[in-house]
């Protein structure tokens, strides 16, 4: 078991806090700068981005459009603007490029939260899960595009998608959303770990779909120093999509993480004392520089 | 059987139970949500959508609630509903009491919709129908009560038109005028300039989505004076006027009289002028 009293601080005392945290920071200040610059416009009356994140436009000329709540409203029958097809066209290729999932933890306001609950859950020990399996969220997403069709009322899941609520809260009023995030919140801290972003949240699954053949992955192309300290399966939201990747070398699995499922967050590459993992493409090769054996071998063949 | 194959065995039974579990926990989560949004797509009386919205129900069909309708309306008078609000979540509405629709010729929420909620076939706001004005109160109304008024009448941007003022008696007073107002839904687009404006405390002119205010003639109805303009004549063959063969110097009255025999004067030499005779003699001596 890691010993979640002394989680990471490996990696401060080798790295020193900021290097140990890099890819956080970044990530925080992602999310919150989205959030502020839909905010400028309100707040102080200089425009650069209008609407949410289900369609904006910024500086008057950019659209950018969510396609999972695009697909609901065309299935549910209307008929979209050209600037709409061009911001879900945009949309798809960004996170083609850079992986579906970096929506999820870099974009997504509610990842914080579920973040939150995670750090919460392991500072103060809570255990308790409830066994869902991580595919529900696959039967969420068909669940959102099966609505729009045989319910009348439109695009049903937007009347409770916590993940749009909590950023048009935000940029447009709160009202009550506060108890569908502290839902989020409660859930994920005490019902099931990684509950909601890693299970049930048809948005990230449909993102982890757009993403499945994303160039941009984290790798553990240094995994021949892996220790063992096991502490990026702690830290990790999608844990499940590492152990092939660092641990499968004997076995010639490849190093990159190419599991959807994968956010992209960089708390693994955060975490670690040893550098293993980093940011690349889909196919990076083994760095052996470091492994003694291997190096070895291939003087031997020199 | 194998030790493997029970282990396979095992985990096939696992695997279905999985997924029955979930396909179920998922399928009552899509239940409550069909019955919550039968609740939560019902627009209340005083909510009204922006100029060129669709029909409600394929309005919130089309709506992504993205909200830059909003951010476009150069008066700020559209907002999204919040979670608790009594209008579907992130979807715009205004009310017409603190802030109506100004009708802005370019109708910049339409352009601002990448979805067409909001009709991109609507290009003048003058055929918009956002709802429809009705003097709900002709108890308030001041104007019933022979009071001049008239601001309903005169804020109105389709003036003349969409709200007239008709005129009628004072039977209060006995020589004054009451000037109605009257709305017209072939020219009312339901902005609700007229409910913001109306004087009273609460305002006896309010605006309704149009469902709720419009009446609607049975399909079979046919008024027969309409009928007869299109056709250009009667359609049935015209009554004939009657006739009463009465003697002369007889008439019968069919506004209550009943029969007036007409009296001719008597015949006599003598004018009624007393002055006549007179001057007859005068002229006789002449």
């Amino acid at each position: 078991m890691v010993d979640l009293t002394t989680l990471g601080d490996d990696s401060i005392a080798a790295k020193g806090w900021i290097k140990a945290h890099k890819w956080l920071i970044l990530r925080r200040l992602s999310q919150l700068g989205i959030l502020a610059l839909f905010l400028v416009g309100p707040v102080l009356g200089v425009w650069i981005v209008k609407g949410n994140l289900a369609s904006s436009l910024t500086l008057d000329i950019l659209p950018l459009t969510d396609p999972h709540v695009l697909l609901q409203a065309v299935l549910s029958g209307v008929v979209p603007e050209t600037t709409a097809i061009i911001g879900v066209v945009l949309v798809l290729l960004f996170y083609f490029v850079v992986g579906g999932r970096v929506y999820c933890s870099w974009v997504c306001p509610v990842n914080m939260v579920t973040d939150l609950a995670s750090w919460l859950r392991r500072i103060l020990g809570i255990r308790t899960t409830s066994q869902i399996s991580r595919n529900s969220r696959y039967w969420m997403l068909a669940l959102t595009l099966i609505l729009p069709l045989v319910v009348s009322g439109g695009i049903i899941w937007e009347l409770i998608n916590p993940v749009s609520m909590m950023f048009r809260g935000i940029v447009f009023g709160m009202g009550a959303t506060w108890v569908v995030v502290l839902a989020v919140f409660l859930f994920d801290l005490v019902v099931a770990k990684e509950g909601w972003c890693g299970r049930l949240c048809p948005v990230g699954a449909f993102y982890n779909l757009i993403g499945s053949r994303s160039l941009l992955r984290v790798n553990a192309s240094n995994r021949a120093e892996c220790n063992d300290c096991m502490e990026c399966f702690v830290v990790c939201p999608e844990p499940q999509v590492i152990r092939p990747a660092l641990k499968g070398g004997s076995k010639g699995i490849s190093p990159v993480i190419l599991s959807s499922d994968c956010t992209n967050c960089g708390r693994c590459i955060d975490i670690c004392a040893k550098d293993v993992f980093s940011y690349g493409g889909r196919s990076v090769s083994e760095t052996i520089r470091s492994n003694p054996e291997v190096v070895k071998k291939q003087e031997v063949h020199i | 059987m194998s030790d493997t194959d029970k282990k396979h065995e095992m985990n096939r039974r696992q695997f279905l139970g999985n997924m029955l579990k979930t396909a179920c926990g998922v399928g009552l989560v899509g239940m409550g949500l069909g019955i919550y949004s039968n609740r939560a797509s019902s627009l209340p009386a005083h909510y009204l959508r922006p100029p060129g919205a669709l029909p409600e129900e394929d309005f919130l069909g089309a709506c992504i609630r993205c909200g830059l309708c909003v951010r476009d309306c150069p008066y700020d008078m559209l907002f999204l509903g919040e979670v608790g609000d009594d209008v579907a979540t992130g979807t715009p509405y205004f009310v017409a009491r603190t802030g109506p629709c100004e009708m802005c010729e370019d109708i910049p929420c339409i352009a601002a919709c990448p979805t067409n909620a909001l009709d991109h076939g609507l290009t003048d706001i003058e055929e918009s129908r956002m709802g429809l004005a009705v003097v709900v109160d002709q108890e308030t109304c001041i104007a019933f009560h022979g009071l001049r008024c008239e601001v309903c009448f005169n804020v109105c941007p389709i003036r003349g038109k969409a709200i007239t003022l008709d005129l009628q008696h004072n039977v209060r007073s006995g020589k004054h005028a009451l000037f109605i107002p009257v709305v017209h839904f072939d020219a009312c687009t339901g902005c609700g300039l007229c409910e913001r404006a109306c004087i009273l405390e609460e305002a006896a002119i309010k605006v309704f989505p149009t469902d709720l205010a419009k009446g609607e003639l049975g399909k079979h109805y046919r008024l027969g004076w309409k009928e007869k303009e299109k056709a250009g004549g009667a359609l049935v063959t015209p009554d004939v006027e009657h006739k009463y063969n009465l003697p002369e110097g007889v008439r019968y009255d069919l506004q209550g009289e009943g029969l007036i025999i007409e009296e001719k004067p008597e015949e006599t030499p003598f004018s009624s002028n007393p002055l006549d005779s007179l001057n007859s003699s005068f002229m006789d001596k002449k």
